[in-house]
């Protein structure tokens, strides 16, 4: 991999940068590999780097149906932040916080870890007993975490409203919650495994899996079979698909999930405003776009489009917020397949097929934790065992009845 | 200044009215009819805007809404608009304009660096560099944020509204063009209710820039015609300035009418700004046209160079010509319209030709109007100062990828191009249709659409480009009999030669001169190619990376362009590169339009009680619970929170206080499975609740996690009045009816949400009773009506419920009365509760005087994550039933362990400590986190009623049951470390007799 840095772009620039590397092979897959991850997005690519740079498993595929990051990973709000209530949570996402710093330096690829700042707005008495105590817990458990009067959140978000149908109570914030640029994510990881030796094959839908004696040795794939000795499946909102393939039930429902930007602006919200009561959530991007979102579809599908009403539903929380954006456009909106636990928590999980793992359940919001969700399945894939950040997160917890329930403690959108 | 490049005469504008208009401080003059951007290309204004990226100066492109340049910031203060298309704005009187992304000013711009440095900036530089150091990331980033933006959003109030309307048309017509104006005409001639929309001012579309003939008349006069025939139809509905914005499942059509767009800030306040049309078609007709594309040719972004079929559009909508000489650079015959046209305007036009020849008809055209050919060439630079001087033109190879030869400097002041036309395949794109490729136009098609948003594509945007066409094809839309319109068979484009990059006198990509496909963000051929040697090979890769059709403009000119060019570097056909998904909406559409009028008071409606404006009056403070009011403390004069609540507090255990508890959820449950619905939805068993008893129910959720309480009462033999919390009516209102309708469809129950129907005032304390007799005859004695008991009375001589239950401990009677009585018999109930000293309390000490007695609020001391047990309410969970929702749950291993959350009792050290609600308890303090936690503080109040008054709280603590005795520790995020000691939660009547007083 040849190292990407301000020298190397002044130098391509001398020979009109024809002389770049792929940024990725696209190479042919072999018959066998010791680790197959289906699913090219960001926790998958994210895997796949792992198990080459710390766990020294480097024949490793990575699979993918269609381009890489182009299901959740290309279609998130980019919002990156660890101030979950439950300590296994906390575990889980304060890795994922830890390894998003230094991230770029790591890939040498520039994914744009932004913290900007993260606030949870409360607009209620309710609100703020949520927020204070998810923050005395999230402060209990090391990671950063401050509560803002009104007074602090007027100064550090001047042109919000205050004083809405939901009048601004307090917030929570976390300062190094923020965004990262989720097609670089991808990217990023991808280049890094490449060069670790990681093949990575595009266009190449898995179709069923070799099962033999209750093991998992290969992936049928629209490119022919593919032997492996160990496969972690990394789908997203088709995870539920490929487990019947495998013959079980992944407890999952999937349903749509929209997002929408505005045309660019000049720089007017500075940091990443959520909003549980009111109900949706905005940022800027580097570009200039509004980012927004809220809550998923009612209903479950595959299709990766949503209703309209939703987008209505958030425009109206929006401009409750932001009354000064009703002249502002929407130039574009888009929906994924969101992949829902009962808990509102990912499965990091072995199946009832041997050697055949896992990691799906994010939801609303696995973007944040792609580093800390493919670091610690990576390790859990090498080894054969669960690695202990990810163990809270196996599917037994539905049979067993320890939830991680983050929907229930306080009902968010993530 | 003069409006030097209006043309002597032509034009659809009114000469008889001049506008006075402001454009970067200077003012300037147009005509009513006018677009910003034909006023201004009259006035000679050639630089519009600086590109997003490099900064490079830019005029215009197009006639119409596919404009990528020119983005200006429209009005200032209060009605100022960003990234506005000035194609799309009509001129008004006063219109105040400004450009955009530039400092200080357009001409000199210090953003124009970039373009000096640009080769160092190809796609997807960032992601290579300002990696180092780490930490100066958010340095670069807020530079990066600063120079990127385009307009700058509004920051004062929007004085403006918006509304929505909705319409279920048979036969819904997109564009207003000749196809679609064929298709609308024939739906009204069948007697359908039709809709037509266009995004114009005008009906026409493409006719309003041409010069054809209809049925033997100039196409004006037949639009015209057309116009009226529509207009005495009732059933016809025709909505100009209105563009079909999103196309969703089973015909659902969003359209935005801008109705005050063409009045600028001095419109009525009568008139809403813009006009959200939902639309809910039988049938749907999309005849939106195509959009030309450009040549992509060296420099080809400069001001000045247009789309050839914007310049005629100038000509002939506007009057106005974009200069005096003009070249014309096409690969196809329909800018050969545009160069006949414009020479016989009086201007100079040099036609440069790809093709070694173009059609008969266009030569002959061309010859007779004077126009100089140069076939076979190419252009290969442009020299601009201050506006075009020339162009180079040289011979192109037969591959096309060469030019050869003596360079050629033509001078003009103007140009324009025409690589071919892209049918505005947008919306049937939108409705999940697919797409065709032609093969002889170079154009994509729509092909067969989705069964769930039937529709038919008619006319330029199916790629038929013949005006004979798209009437005949409109017409057979619309689904009327007899002949449709009819035009000369003529056609249009003739042998388009595909040239996706125009070569230069230096390698694409490797000189000074740039060959834009993508004018907003300025992606070049080079940067298509650059992503494709890095692997972004995808198609959807290659537009991220090098955010090709990610402007504004959503790639209306650029997208095919950049899918040609990738098609032709690797050797593939165009369908073999595929395309991008588009995406509503087809223009950007205004948050306001979408939002319409659910803005503040109307964006959640405000739910109040009927007795909420005597509250008002009476000096209650309230507090949001959901969309509710209630009233949290009545504060005398003087007192602030703590004080007034430690006043009721103290009144309603001494004396009697009088609570609006209206908001409880409340659903009248009837039929004759009730008391069977009854004991699966609770935890305990309902069999024997006689009439006229009430009884205290948990619901379970399937995790066997309590998710609701409250009390339900037998009012008669089939028939129980159940009530909810405040939070949870609607959700368990919801949670009955999907058991009912899903699992249970044999059960006859009929479940009601009646918590608006009933008007409810809680009486609490010692002299409850007083109160109450002193406003009924009926006996409301401990014997005709004790505790849990329900009895029907008149009171103050209304019918009222009353049921002697209790959230306080007290002695307490809940009388429900209809709504509409609500606020009478509660005056009635404070003018008899004065002479008993009554106070008037709201939900503040409600929560004290429940937490004193250990009563959950469901939702605060229990999340979702509490079962009974942990509640230390095992006694409400019958051992004897077969069934109940999250019975299952119960038993599974994690949730009938040992050492779960518990709830419990907390004293803090310091009796006037309150304990912060959210506080942690953790088994072990140290200096700094992390510290294990071991469970949290869920309510904490001061309570003037134990030991004369301290602070109490509950709190969920691991194995808290057996800790009860025990001191805990509670670090706050304050730096703060306070003690609290385990105990019971029940700090007030521990052996409950007052409640049965």
């Amino acid at each position: 991999m040849s190292r990407y840095s301000v020298f190397s772009l002044v130098r391509n620039a001398f020979s009109y940068h024809q002389n770049w590397q792929r940024a990725w092979r696209s190479p042919d897959p072999k018959r066998e590999y010791d680790v197959v991850i289906v699913g090219g997005g960001g926790h998958g690519l994210a895997t796949a780097y792992y198990l080459a740079t710390e766990c020294g498993i480097t024949n490793v595929a990575v699979i993918e149906k269609g381009w890489l990051g182009g299901g959740n990973t290309g279609r998130n709000t980019t919002i990156v932040r660890s101030n979950y209530l439950w300590d296994e949570s906390a575990a889980l996402y304060g890795h994922a916080m830890q390894l998003w710093q230094g991230l770029s330096q790591a890939l040498n690829y520039n994914v744009m870890y932004s913290p900007r700042g993260l606030l949870h707005l409360a607009h209620s008495v309710h609100d703020m007993q949520e927020i204070q105590r998810r923050g005395n817990a999230i402060y209990l458990n090391g990671i950063d975490s401050e509560f803002l009067s009104p007074e602090q959140v007027r100064e550090m978000v001047p042109f919000m409203s205050m004083e809405g149908r939901y009048p601004v109570l307090g917030a929570l914030l976390q300062k190094r919650g923020g965004t990262a640029r989720h097609d670089a994510v991808a990217w990023g990881y991808a280049r890094a495994a490449d060069a670790a030796g990681v093949d990575i094959i595009q266009n190449c839908e898995v179709t069923g899996f070799d099962i033999q004696d209750g093991t998992v040795t290969g992936v049928q794939t629209s490119r022919g079979r593919i032997g492996a000795k160990t496969v972690g499946v990394v789908t997203a909102g088709h995870s539920s698909v490929m487990a019947e393939m495998a013959g079980f039930r992944m407890p999952l429902e999937s349903f749509p999930l929209q997002a929408l930007v505005s045309e660019p602006v000049k720089p007017v919200v500075d940091c990443v405003i959520m909003s549980n009561g009111v109900h949706a959530y905005i940022s800027q991007s580097d570009k200039g776009e509004l980012v927004i979102g809220a809550s998923s579809d009612a209903y479950n599908s595959y299709t990766q489009r949503g209703s309209y009403d939703i987008i209505e539903d958030t425009l109206q929380a929006i401009c409750e917020m932001y009354p000064l954006f009703t002249r502002m456009r929407m130039l574009r909106q888009w929906g994924g397949i969101v992949d829902v636990t009962v808990d509102r928590s990912p499965i990091i999980s072995k199946t009832p097929v041997r050697n055949l793992y896992f990691n799906c359940g994010w939801g609303t919001g696995g973007f944040k934790c792609t580093p800390g969700s493919g670091h610690v399945f990576a390790h859990s894939l090498a080894n054969g065992d669960m690695h202990a950040i990810a163990a809270p997160f196996s599917m037994d917890r539905f049979n067993s009845g320890a939830l991680v329930d983050e929907g229930a403690a306080s009902a968010v959108a993530h | 200044m003069t409006q030097d490049n209006r043309l002597p005469a032509g034009g659809l504008i009114d000469r008889s009215r001049t506008l006075s208009f402001e454009f970067d401080g200077k003012t300037y003059t147009g005509h009513p009819g006018d677009t910003l951007a034909s006023a201004l290309m009259a006035n000679g204004v050639t630089l519009l805007g600086r590109s997003f990226k490099y900064h490079r100066p830019r005029g215009l492109l197009a006639a119409g809404s596919e404009e990528p340049n020119a983005l200006i910031q429209l009005e200032r203060g209060a009605h100022t608009e960003p990234n506005t298309r000035a194609t799309a704005i009509e001129l008004y009187d006063g219109l105040n304009a400004c450009s955009q992304n530039r400092w200080p000013s357009l001409k000199y711009d210090i953003g124009v660096v970039n373009s000096w440095l640009s080769r160092f900036f190809p796609a997807g530089f960032y992601y290579k560099t300002f990696m180092w150091p780490e930490r100066l990331w958010m340095t670069y980033e807020h530079v990066i944020r600063r120079a990127a933006g385009l307009g700058v959003s509004p920051r004062l109030p929007d004085p403006d509204r918006y509304e929505h309307r909705h319409d279920q048309p048979e036969l819904l017509v997109v564009g207003a063009g000749p196809a679609g104006l064929a298709a609308a005409l024939s739906g009204a001639r069948a007697g359908k209710r039709v809709v037509l929309v266009d995004e114009n001012p005008q009906l026409g579309g493409s006719l309003l820039g041409s010069r054809d003939t209809i049925d033997g008349q100039s196409a004006l006069d037949w639009v015209a015609g057309v116009r009226a025939e529509l207009a005495e139809h009732p059933c016809v509905r025709v909505l100009t300035r209105t563009t079909l914005t999103g196309y969703f499942d089973y015909n659902y059509l969003i359209a935005t009418e801008h109705v005050t767009a063409h009045l600028g800030p001095q419109a009525s306040d009568d008139l809403p700004r813009q006009r959200l049309w939902k639309f809910r078609a039988k049938s749907v007709v999309l005849a939106t046209g195509a959009i030309e594309r450009p040549l992509v040719f060296a420099d080809n972004d400069r001001p000045g160079i247009l789309l050839a079929s914007a310049v005629r559009t100038y000509q002939h909508r506007f009057g106005v010509l974009p200069g005096r000489r003009l070249v014309v650079f096409t690969n196809n015959d329909s800018a050969y319209s545009t160069a006949i046209d414009a020479a016989s305007a009086g201007v100079a036009v040099t036609l440069v030709d790809c093709r070694d020849t173009a059609g008969d008809a266009a030569e002959r055209g061309a010859d007779a109007a004077g126009v100089t050919r140069m076939m076979g060439s190419a252009i290969t630079g442009v020299s601009y100062r201050n506006g075009l001087q020339s162009v180079d033109v040289m011979a192109l190879s037969a591959d096309g990828t060469r030019v050869d030869g003596p360079v050629q400097k033509v001078p003009c002041d103007s140009a324009c191009s025409s690589g071919g036309w892209n049918p505005a395949v947008h919306l049937h794109s939108q409705a999940k249709g697919k797409l065709r490729w032609l093969e002889d136009t170079h154009t994509y098609a729509p092909a067969a659409c989705a069964s769930t948003m039937p529709h038919s594509s008619v006319g330029a945007c199916d790629g038929e480009f013949s005006l004979d066409q798209a009437l005949n094809a409109g017409w057979a839309a619309g689904g009327a009999t007899g002949p449709a319109p009819s035009a000369e068979r003529v056609a249009s484009i003739g042998a388009l030669r595909p040239l996706w990059v125009v070569p230069c006198d230096h390698p694409v990509g490797e000189g000074p001169k740039k060959h834009f496909h993508e004018f907003q963000n300025d992606a070049t051929a080079a940067d298509l190619w650059l992503a494709q040697r890095e692997g972004f090979e995808s198609i959807e890769h290659t537009k991220r990376y090098t955010t090709t059709g990610m402007a504004t403009d959503q790639g209306k000119t650029s997208n095919v362009n950049a899918i040609g060019i990738l098609a032709s570097s690797r050797g593939i056909t165009v369908p073999e590169v595929g395309v991008t998904t588009f995406r509503p909406p087809y223009t950007p559409l205004t948050f306001g339009a979408i939002v319409g009028q659910n803005r503040r008071h109307l964006f959640h409606m405000v739910r109040k009680t009927p007795i909420h404006d005597w509250q008002a009056d009476h000096g209650a403070v309230f507090e949001d619970v959901g969309d509710w009011k209630r009233a949290r403390y009545y504060p005398k004069p003087g007192e602030d929170m703590d004080a007034a609540v430690r006043r009721e507090c103290q009144a309603v255990r001494e004396g009697v206080g009088l609570f609006d508890a209206s908001t409880l959820g409340k659903i009248d449950l009837q039929g004759e499975d009730v008391a069977w619905l009854l004991d699966m939805l609770y935890t305990n068993a309902w069999g024997g609740l006689a009439v006229g008893k009430c009884r205290y129910g948990l619901m379970l959720n399937e995790h066997g996690m309590v998710f609701d309480d409250g009390v339900t009462t037998r009012v008669a033999e089939n028939h129980y009045h159940m009530t909810t919390t405040t939070g949870g009516a609607a959700r368990v209102l919801g949670w009955i009816e999907e058991w009912l309708q899903t699992e249970w469809p044999d059960k006859r129950v009929h479940a009601t949400s009646v918590t608006e129907q009933w008007a409810v005032m809680a009486l609490n304390g010692p002299r409850a009773r007083a109160v109450l007799e002193a406003l009924t005859e009926d006996d409301v004695s401990n014997d005709a009506l004790p505790f849990m008991g329900f009895k029907e009375i008149q009171l103050a001589g209304v019918p009222a419920r009353v049921f002697r239950i209790s959230f306080t401990g007290e002695q307490a009677f809940e009388v429900n009365v209809p709504a509409r009585y609500g606020r009478f018999v509660w005056e009635q109930m404070v003018a008899a509760g004065a002479a008993h000293d009554m106070v008037i309390y709201g939900t503040e000490t409600m929560h004290v005087l429940r937490a004193e007695k250990g009563f959950i609020i469901v939702g605060q001391d229990s999340d979702g994550t509490m079962t009974p047990s942990d509640l230390d309410m095992d006694w409400i969970v019958s051992k004897k039933k077969a069934d109940f929702l999250g019975k299952r749950s119960l038993t599974r291993s994690d949730t009938s362990r040992d050492g779960r959350k518990q709830l419990v009792g907390l004293l803090s050290e310091d009796p006037s400590l309150v304990l912060p609600e959210g506080a942690h308890v953790v088994s072990e303090l140290r200096a700094a986190p992390p510290m294990p936690m071991i469970g949290h503080v869920t309510s904490s109040y001061f309570s003037p009623n134990v030991d004369g008054g301290r602070s109490i709280a509950l709190a969920v603590i691991q194995g808290g049951f057996k800790r009860k005795g025990d001191w805990v520790d509670l670090p706050l995020i304050d730096g703060r470390r306070v003690r609290a000691k385990v105990v019971d939660p029940v700090f007030v009547d521990a052996a409950g007799e007052r409640v049965k007083s």
